[in-house]
């Protein structure tokens, strides 16, 4: 198959297949990893990364095919027996508990009843020695989403795996943050242990990975070279064809259009003791334009999406306007009902009923502002209508469904999230707040979203979006401005920004070192 | 060896949805006959004794009219509660509240009749039901409690206050010392359907009212759709701008209100007065008739049909074979049993997985509990 560094590779997989029901999310794959190199693992969303990796990591157990371990058959039960045969793992979402300090996370997962002090005293040495200094005796819930992932990482070192898997590592962090451990994964892989980092960041599979093997709807579809690929070529292969860019026409005299959202000196108390308090801040979002808001995931997006939406209601009414009226006393419909629209981050339980049809789920989020439309005499909904308006939705965004009206649940992540996002378009609404918007969607969807959100601003609302995803903000947002530990820049006009200036206001650098022509009278 | 596996369905099924009463109705049955064996009657004779005879005669009908259509109206009004994820559990305290709070014109004013009595009477036994339900959804909104003990609580302080009701200042005078009220006059009595056929009283048609209006409620109205949102998801609830404490409120009153209904109609129908105990726990026994009935009101009535048998055949077989009336307890208790143990197949399937490859020493365990995975 492709080189091997000496003879034999660490892993090999064989025609390893998982069937879910009806879906085959790992058909026949095969891969190899040689010792000592950086292996990447790209694929959308539900292309059968994870499933895959849950095979080779113990916890899930394929329906057929062979995993080799050093030339050996194995057959990987448990999370135990891949740790035993030298594979850890990092995974996206941290398992660690907030309460607990780092060195007791450690212990907790190290399983061999070693004292505390111990275990510290080595992840102290171990975490300097690979440059991820951390103090093993701080608590979880204190430390940065960057911190955090040093702890999983420093936890998987310490069991002196042979292969080591990373899950969408640089999701969470910095550009700088993401250096850094770029750093680690090289000094790793020069002491020969192999990586598999997965990822769908083609600019950073480039830049750090030896190879490369590419899913598609649970198949492989090619190994590579990254280095010898562009970034479009990986793209056509992970996605199968051409994703369309997405086009921002530019916007003329926004410094004379009319703010329609504005956040005046918001401020919130933490409503838990992990929960990160708001200070001060103010925005203006005018009719015309993309605002982004760019952070590391946990600096108070969550708030701050909760406060503006009326999710949470605000002491000071003047903290939130609407199209010129306080609206910080107002709930959520009461928000709604002035024009304004929200798409929360989790999709699943918060921006829909998991269980409920797509047309009740489009009630969800109206029943309020279209309430002569969908609702009748005496509170009777209006189901042929609502039904009506769902397939309205559907066909306008493209959304991909295997039944006329399914559960919320059934639909995958992107197409789930083309409606959410569309059943708030439908409105027209002048102000729309949007949280992740493309978070787990598909690049295809991806781009449809997009591209629906600056149309829907270039036709005269105002729009607001909070993402963690610098390349998405960068390819939308007319401003962005950068929240950090509950404290939010001055936006950066786009003309001005770069990954540097944002990635420096990521990292905590001095909100004023930023420049801000954009700044309202 | 072989093992189990649960695998979750990518949707619900419709199917199971509809079968697992039946399924768990059929387990019941063979579970009861183990029972009744081991109680060394035939199994057979005793099904017989148990679910046909009490049946086979029309005034016998009206008997299960009358057991059923409190237990009908309670369990109606707790599907709402269940569906919004609101555990009232205290139905049985609402029913006596609603009985005593009911009964204070008849009792306190026997002089007055008029037509209008019967209906004040209901509108009373509904307030009376209601607030007592308050008291639960007062405290879990302002303080955060948990409703399932305080509402179970006052189920006990409702059962010793309509004890000290009668015993003490209601105590019919010329009753003999005996703890009760004086018999109701008869404008204070729900009056039977067909006084020919049976005992029958306008209770179950307010069951049958009451069940058809709340099914509007849950399956048409957007207040349905709130508790249901709320239910399964209070986030997605939330951001639909439902009040969950609104909420709490709306479900505790309409079910107190429903159980209230079903006490006051017990009392002034099946009854005729107040007495130490106006209630074969009729309060706890819908918590099965509202599962059993998949929280659907048209199920409820089935489903209350059903459990309202288990008390009838319950006294069958005690004056027939012998046999403790708590059996209808144990069915009751059977059948709650297993149809929470059968919804598991609406969102899972079973799979049997033989496990022929692996050794025989790692992996001779039979695992009894099953995997759960996530289909994707």
């Amino acid at each position: 198959m492709s080189a091997n560094q000496d003879g034999t590779n660490l892993l090999e997989v064989r025609g390893l297949t998982k069937i879910f029901g009806t879906l085959t999310a790992c058909d026949h794959i095969d891969l190899d990893i040689a010792k000592g190199e950086i292996h990447a693992l790209l694929g959308e969303n539900g292309a059968g990364k994870s499933t895959l990796v849950k095979m080779l990591f113990g916890s899930l157990e394929p329906n057929s095919g062979e995993i080799f371990w050093n030339g050996q058959a194995v057959r990987i039960s448990s999370p135990g027996a891949a740790k035993k045969l030298g594979i850890g793992m990092v995974f996206q979402h941290f398992s660690l508990f907030e309460a607990l300090t780092a060195a007791e996370n450690i212990a907790l997962s190290l399983d061999d009843g070693s004292p505390i002090s111990s275990i510290a005293a080595k992840a102290r040495a171990l975490s300097y020695s690979y440059g991820l200094p951390l103090d093993p005796e701080s608590l979880v819930g204190d430390l940065s989403v960057g911190e955090r992932q040093r702890i999983e990482i420093i936890r998987c070192l310490l069991q002196t795996p042979q292969l080591i898997i990373l899950d969408e590592p640089t999701s969470v962090l910095t550009p700088q943050e993401a250096d850094k451990l770029f750093e680690t994964l090289e000094r790793l892989r020069s002491e020969g242990k192999s990586i598999l980092y997965i990822s769908h960041r083609l600019e950073e599979v480039k830049r750090i990975c030896d190879r490369a093997t590419v899913l598609r709807h649970g198949k492989v579809v090619g190994h590579c070279n990254p280095r010898e690929e562009t970034a479009s070529s990986l793209a056509r292969m992970m996605v199968g064809n051409e994703v369309q860019a997405v086009v921002r026409a530019p916007v003329e005299g926004i410094d004379k259009a009319q703010p329609l959202l504005e956040i005046r000196n918001l401020t919130r108390k933490p409503a838990t003791p992990f929960s990160i308090p708001l200070k001060g801040i103010s925005l203006n979002v005018r009719a015309g334009e993309v605002i982004g808001i760019a952070g590391v995931a946990g600096n108070g997006q969550g708030e701050f999406f909760e406060s503006v939406s009326g999710e949470v209601l605000q002491q000071d009414a003047a903290s939130v306007r609407i199209r010129g009226k306080d609206a910080g006393g107002l709930t959520i419909t009461g928000r709604r009902l002035l024009g304004a629209a929200f798409v929360p981050e989790e999709r699943l339980g918060h921006g829909a009923a998991p269980r409920m049809k797509l047309s009740e789920n489009l009630l969800l989020s109206r029943h309020a502002t279209d309430g002569k439309a969908f609702v009748g005499a005496g509170g009777m909904v209006k189901s042929a209508a609502i039904y009506t308006a769902a397939q309205r939705i559907i066909v306008a965004m493209d959304v991909r469904k295997s039944a006329p009206d399914p559960e919320a649940a059934a639909l995958s992540g992107g197409n789930l999230q083309k409606f959410i996002v569309g059943r708030e378009l439908d409105r027209r609404p002048s102000v729309m707040v949007v949280n992740q918007p493309t978070w787990g969607v598909d690049a295809g969807a991806a781009a449809h979203i997009r591209q629906a959100l600056i149309e829907l601003s270039r036709s005269g609302s105002a729009v607001l979006v909070i993402s963690q995803d610098l390349d998405e903000l960068f390819e939308i947002s007319d401003a962005i401005a950068v929240m950090h530990n509950g404290e939010l820049s001055k936006p950066l006009p786009i003309a001005e920004a770069t990954f540097e200036k944002v990635g420096l206001l990521m990292g905590g650098a001095e909100p004023g070192h930023a420049e801000h022509t954009l700044e309202t009278a | 060896m072989m093992r189990l596996e649960l695998v979750k369905r990518p949707q619900r099924s419709g199917l199971f949805s509809a079968l697992s009463p039946f399924i768990a109705f059929a387990l019941t049955i063979v579970a009861g006959a183990i029972m009744f064996a081991l109680l060394g009657v035939n199994p057979l004779t005793a099904f017989r004794i148990y679910f046909i005879e009490p049946v086979s005669q029309v005034w016998q009908l009206h008997e299960l009219a009358i057991k059923a259509a409190p237990l009908i109206l309670i369990a109606v009004g707790l599907s709402v509660c269940y569906k919004a994820n609101i555990w009232n559990i205290g139905a049985e305290g609402q029913f006596i509240l609603g009985g005593i709070v009911g009964s204070i014109i008849p009792v306190l004013f026997p002089q007055f009749e008029s037509p209008l009595v019967l209906p004040l009477m209901l509108l009373l036994g509904m307030v009376g039901g209601a607030a007592y339900a308050a008291i639960p959804a007062l405290l879990k909104t302002r303080f955060g409690t948990n409703e399932i003990l305080t509402s179970l609580m006052l189920v006990y302080v409702a059962q010793l206050f309509l004890d000290w009701l009668v015993r003490g200042p209601w105590r019919d005078p010329q009753g003999h010392g005996f703890p009760q009220t004086i018999q109701f006059n008869d404008s204070a009595v729900l009056p039977e359907l067909m006084p020919d056929a049976g005992r029958a009283n306008w209770g179950f048609v307010f069951a049958l009212v009451a069940a058809v209006l709340v099914w509007i409620l849950m399956s048409r109205m957007l207040k349905g759709f709130e508790v249901r949102v709320l239910g399964s998801s209070p986030r997605a609830g939330r951001f639909a701008g439902f009040g969950l404490n609104r909420m709490v409120f709306f479900a505790f009153l309409l079910s107190g209100a429903l159980a209230g209904l079903a006490g006051i109609s017990e009392v002034s129908g099946a009854i005729g007065q107040l007495q130490p105990v106006i209630s074969p726990g009729y309060g706890f026994t819908a918590i099965i008739v509202a599962f059993l009935g998949r929280l659907n009101p048209l199920g409820i009535v089935a489903a209350g049909l059903v459990l309202a048998l288990t008390y009838l055949g319950g006294e069958a077989v005690q004056s027939a074979l012998g046999i403790s009336d708590k059996v209808a307890r144990v069915f009751q208790g059977m059948l709650l049993f297993f149809v929470l143990g059968c919804d598991t197949l609406i969102h899972y399937r079973i799979r049997l997985i033989g496990l022929t490859l692996t050794k025989p020493e790692s992996a001779a365990k039979l695992e009894a509990a099953p995997k759960l995975k996530e289909a994707r």
